[in-house]
């Protein structure tokens, strides 16, 4: 039975089923409870946003705070996966990757391979991405295309509380490690949710809205702006297509392809900066894969080449809106046949 | 619809069809204005997030306006069209018209008469269903495998202008406890008489799809103080050889790939399968105990390649009134030979039709039912008689 | 808390007969190993980069003496000692390092990543640094689990400069994880004297700033190192926390092969003559009469026919091929 609820309260939710399911499953980084040898309240943020609240009481001894120590809680939580725990650890903000980053891509990454298919590693490593919270540049980028880069990876972004619950909840249960990105302006959307514990297989994209005009492939925060788009040009009489991709590694070309297929246009929308980002790799498998399908170039709308700014003013300019992706389908249709 | 006889007047508005449903879009009308209709007169065919129906007439009339154009999107209880006898003076059909694009314009509609869920606890297992209508007579529709109480969405609005209506989902399935027991039928029979005695207090006309309908024959066999009609729509358990891939790879499936090419033989015309009822039943089949449940349900439905159930014996000693219909292009549970069931069933084979008749066809559902309720009341009831 | 110091040298005797046959042949089998891999590679059918542990045998065995199959190591560039200490078969290592479809990781590791996590092995390792926090994770899982089981990272004098390393002793400390660091400290982080690049007079004496006792050990004399991993494996299995060792020792070949160690002194040829581990172990024990030499010539022996019949399965094994090389990417697609 579904309900409405925020995607904040969709990840709380995936945990709590999950740590009851599976009393395997462990959760730690910064503050995650807060208050950790401090004179007051324990669990006193329930992590940074509140994301893990109330889970410290309700697991007791199965909910860690950390020193701000990236590179030892998150390789912790790798080595504590090939234990057979199944750690979700959290990475505050995507930004700090960069102090911690050898334990995920040349270690939890590569252990698989690297082992002769000898070792599994079933961490989750939740971190939070995105701008529109004026967090300014060491705080709001999106930086999924570096780790959908790394084999072995695996990389979710929901992009609905629904989404959110069930992603969470396969990447839990997978066995591979799962970088798990959360648009930190997406936590407070309501969206329905069953109360049944449900899985998402990765590897399939949503089909947000059927259409026959044009394909718009977005991601994570990206799905609502190219819905916007959609109901928007719908009105001026063109029929969009809205994927979302939902997991960035694996990648549901399949969908991608299909659509294209049937629309002959494509307009990516990606809030990363616009160089080796997701919206040129789904650019190049199109027209590596399904060039003969293209009626118009491909259109991709990103942020700029610039860190993220800070000024409301600037940053606004920034993140890609409905109005851009509505001017990027009107030139897809204008061009070409 | 909501009918205001007094004036002679009734207005066609957009219907609920399910829970989640908020607003449709008017493909297209079937009758023009200053059209006569009969009670049961296809008047429109709209079209949801989840698929495509018709709007009947619920009453003699004349169409006199149609106030929502093809393409035009109006939300639940919105006014799409007037109806009333050809003596109501024009005025007033402009004064109701006129209010109807006032509060469509201001975004001002009340839901009306939409379903209701209504959750019970059934010896500690959740059992929902939604709950329409009123009237003396209650009418009890049992979907089929896989299926939850939004395939009656139709069949129940049309139904609800005359009957208390209950659209339950069976364990397993829709938002039910997913728990199915051994899976058997003598199990969803007992569970669905236990939800049944909380539910209603009298008999009542029972109408089942699929393995729908043979949980119906099986709760009237067990339970005839329960039962004043059966209903079967496309049942399990008369002998037709069942689409075995279908049923099996609609239990394995977990990918929108696997499932659209199994959804699209269910129905004779493949366009009901749109994007929404895909997504709807990949979001059931991702619930913990889904893929379990129905894997346990296919052991009671299948022996190897045919059916396991056999209930054309059943049928022919069950003292209610029984009717059948059958899409005549059905693929998953073809139609069988109906000359071969017992006499005293009435059937329909409806052509152009395939699997999910409540679906594709639900005025024909609809007709079937009220055939066995007029049945039922031209015979005692015998439990009441006593 | 911290508890820096010279450390003596537990006495033959405390370990059993079998004991120490084990010991020593585990320090023959490495060095057999690691001298025969030195030859190999120079014939140039070893591909890509070797790090050999030779000469600092007496720390992996000393230490390892003490685990079980549950109990687990991390371990570095320089592994191939580590493994064999842990129990895992030098016959596959070998294969690995010539890059054998039959190899540990079927030839898709090589030397710098021989894992086994069967025997508890997590993998050697090309990142310097990188061991500590997945020893962190494995003494969390550990002491969530209640079992006693423990985890030793090996790291050199180089990784004790990376603040992977830093961070690790300290949350091994906050969390009181059952972890045992060993910094092996062989003087040089490839040409860079660790005299030179570690700050503190010893990587040991840092243990303080964690709240752990550091502990600095002669690396040439199993006994040395097997007596204070005795004690910290013992406080480990307890829950009273990490302990931080510096075993002292000197690498007898180069950082890697091909190696021309311009920059060393005659260090080498000292330790060979005046510390080897293996002449040092012979001498404690057949002076005190523990043991007769012949038992130790039979397992150089027996040693030395391993490394043979390994060399020789290594070079016949058949190669992985394309069908191997996309797969073990992911556990699930």
């Amino acid at each position: 039975m579904a309900r409405k609820i925020s995607y904040r309260q969709a990840i709380n939710e995936a945990l709590v089923q999950e740590m009851e399911r599976d009393e395997n499953v462990i959760v730690l980084g910064e503050d995650n409870a807060g208050g950790e040898g401090a004179p007051g309240e324990r669990d006193a943020w329930g992590g940074v946003l509140g994301v893990t609240k109330g889970l410290y009481e309700r697991f007791p001894g199965r909910v860690l705070d950390t020193p701000i120590s990236e590179s030892a809680f998150v390789g912790a939580a790798i080595g504590a996966a090939t234990a057979g725990k199944r750690p979700v650890v959290e990475l505050m903000f995507i930004d700090f990757m960069g102090v911690c980053f050898d334990q995920i891509y040349n270690q939890a990454a590569k252990f698989r391979y690297m082992f002769g298919g000898n070792a599994i590693t079933p961490v989750v490593i939740r971190t939070m991405y995105g701008a529109g919270l004026r967090a300014a540049a060491q705080h709001s980028q999106a930086l999924y295309s570096v780790f959908t880069h790394i084999p072995g990876l695996k990389v979710v972004l929901p992009a609905t509380p629904y989404d959110a619950k069930g992603l969470l909840i396969q990447a839990i249960r997978d066995n591979d490690p799962v970088i798990f990105c959360e648009h930190k302006a997406l936590y407070d959307t309501v969206g329905d949710v069953p109360v049944e514990s449900y899985a998402i297989p990765f590897g399939e994209a949503s089909i947000v809205r059927s259409g026959g005009d044009v394909s718009i492939v977005a991601l994570g925060r990206m799905v609502a702006v190219a819905s916007e788009a959609a109901t928007e040009l719908a009105g001026a009489g063109v029929d969009a297509e809205v994927i979302d991709l939902r997991t960035t590694s694996p990648m549901d070309t399949d969908t991608v392809l299909e659509s294209v297929e049937k629309t002959g246009r494509l307009v990516v929308v990606d809030e990363a900066p616009p160089r080796c980002n997701i919206a040129t790799d789904v650019a190049a498998l199109v027209a590596s894969q399904g060039f003969e399908h293209l009626q118009a170039p491909v259109q991709m709308v990103t942020a700029p080449h610039t860190p993220v700014p800070f000024s409301a003013a600037l940053e606004d300019l920034y993140i890609p809106d409905p109005s851009r992706v509505v001017a990027a389908v009107k030139l897809a249709m204008e061009k070409g046949s | 619809m909501s009918a205001e006889p007094e004036l002679g007047v009734q207005r066609v508005t957009m219907p609920k069809w399910g829970l989640s449903m908020t607003e449709g879009r008017v493909v297209e009308w079937l009758v023009g204005e200053g059209t006569g209709v009969r009670r049961g007169t296809s008047l429109v065919e709209i079209e949801t997030e989840k698929s495509v129906g018709v709007v009947e007439a619920v009453q003699e009339g004349v169409l006199r306006r149609i106030v929502a154009p093809a393409g035009a999107r109006v939300p639940v209880g919105g006014t799409i069209a007037v109806l009333a006898d050809p003596d109501v003076p024009e005025e007033i059909v402009e004064q109701v018209v006129a209010d109807a694009q006032v509060q469509l314009a201001a975004g001002d509609v009340e839901e009306t008469g939409g379903p209701q869920l209504a959750v019970a606890d059934v010896e500690g297992r959740t059992i929902t269903a939604t709950l329409s209508g009123a009237g003396p007579e209650t009418v009890v529709l049992v979907h089929g495998f896989g299926g939850d109480k939004n395939n009656w969405a139709f069949v129940q609005d049309a139904l609800s202008n005359t009957y208390r209506c209950l659209a339950i989902d069976l364990p397993g399935h829709g938002s039910s406890d997913k728990d199915v027991g051994d899976g058997s039928l003598e199990h969803l029979a007992s569970v669905f008489s236990g939800w049944l005695e909380q539910m209603e207090n009298g008999p009542v006309h029972l109408v089942g799809h699929s393995l729908g309908g043979a949980v119906a024959v099986a709760v009237a066999r067990s339970r005839p103080d329960q039962v004043r009609s059966v209903t079967l729509v496309a049942p399990a358990g008369l002998g037709s050889p069942p689409d075995v891939e279908y049923l099996r790879g609609f239990a394995e499936a977990t990918a929108r790939r696997e499932l659209n090419p199994l959804l699209s033989r269910l129905f004779a015309d493949k366009r009901f399968v749109t994007r929404q009822m895909t997504e709807d039943l990949l979001r059931y089949k991702r619930i913990d105990g889904v893929s379990q449940a129905l894997r346990q349900l296919l052991q009671t439905l299948l022996d190897g390649d045919r059916q396991a159930l056999d209930l054309i014996g059943t049928l022919g000693e069950l003292a209610v009134p029984v009717v059948l219909v059958w899409g005549a292009e059905d693929r998953v549970l073809p139609a069988p030979d109906v000359s071969g069931l017992p006499p005293r069933v009435s059937a329909h084979v409806v052509p152009g039709v395939g699997h999910m008749v409540p679906i594709e066809q639900p005025a024909q559902v609809v007709d079937a039912v009220r055939e066995a309720v007029a049945a039922a009341s031209r015979r005692p009831d015998p439990y009441q008689a006593s | 808390m911290s508890d820096t110091l010279e450390h003596r040298s537990a006495e033959p005797a405390e370990l059993s007969a079998d004991q120490l046959l084990d010991a020593y042949r585990r320090m023959r089998t490495i060095r057999a190993f690691e001298d025969r891999v030195h030859e190999e590679f120079a014939t140039g059918d070893i591909p890509g980069f070797v790090h050999l542990y030779a000469g600092e045998e007496a720390s992996a065995v000393g230490i390892c003496m003490h685990l079980d199959d549950g109990d687990t190591i991390a371990s570095t560039h320089r592994g191939h000692g580590h493994c064999i200490a842990k129990g895992v078969d030098p016959k596959p290592m070998m294969a690995e390092i010539f890059g054998r479809r039959t190899g540990t990781c079927h030839g898709k590791g090589g030397s710098m990543h021989i894992a086994d996590l069967s025997k508890g092995m997590l993998g050697a390792n090309g990142i310097v640094g990188a061991g500590a926090p997945l020893a962190c994770g494995r003494a969390l899982a550990a002491k969530l689990a209640g079992n006693g089981e423990v985890c030793v990272v090996f790291f050199g004098d180089g990784a004790s400069n990376q603040g992977t390393t830093l961070e690790a002793l300290n949350l091994a400390s906050v969390w009181q994880l059952p972890v045992i660091f060993v910094a092996e400290n062989n003087g040089y982080a490839e040409t860079t004297a660790s005299s030179w690049s570690v700050a503190a007079d010893n990587i040991a004496d840092r243990a303080d700033g964690f709240g752990m006792p550091g502990v600095i050990v002669d690396g040439f004399d199993f006994f040395a190192v097997w007596e204070v991993a005795r004690e910290a494996v013992t406080r480990a299995r307890r829950g009273d926390g990490p302990t931080l060792m510096e075993v002292k020792l000197t690498r007898y070949y180069g950082h890697f092969e091909g190696d021309q160690q311009t920059y060393r002194g005659d260090e080498v040829e000292r330790a060979r003559r005046d510390f080897d581990c293996l002449k040092w172990f012979r001498t404690r024990v057949t002076t005190n009469g523990m043991l007769d030499a012949a038992a130790l010539d039979t397992i150089d022996a027996e040693a030395a026919a391993l490394i043979d019949d390994a060399v020789a399965e290594a070079r016949s094994a058949p190669l992985p091929g394309r069908e191997d090389l996309e797969t073990d990417v992911y556990a699930t697609y």
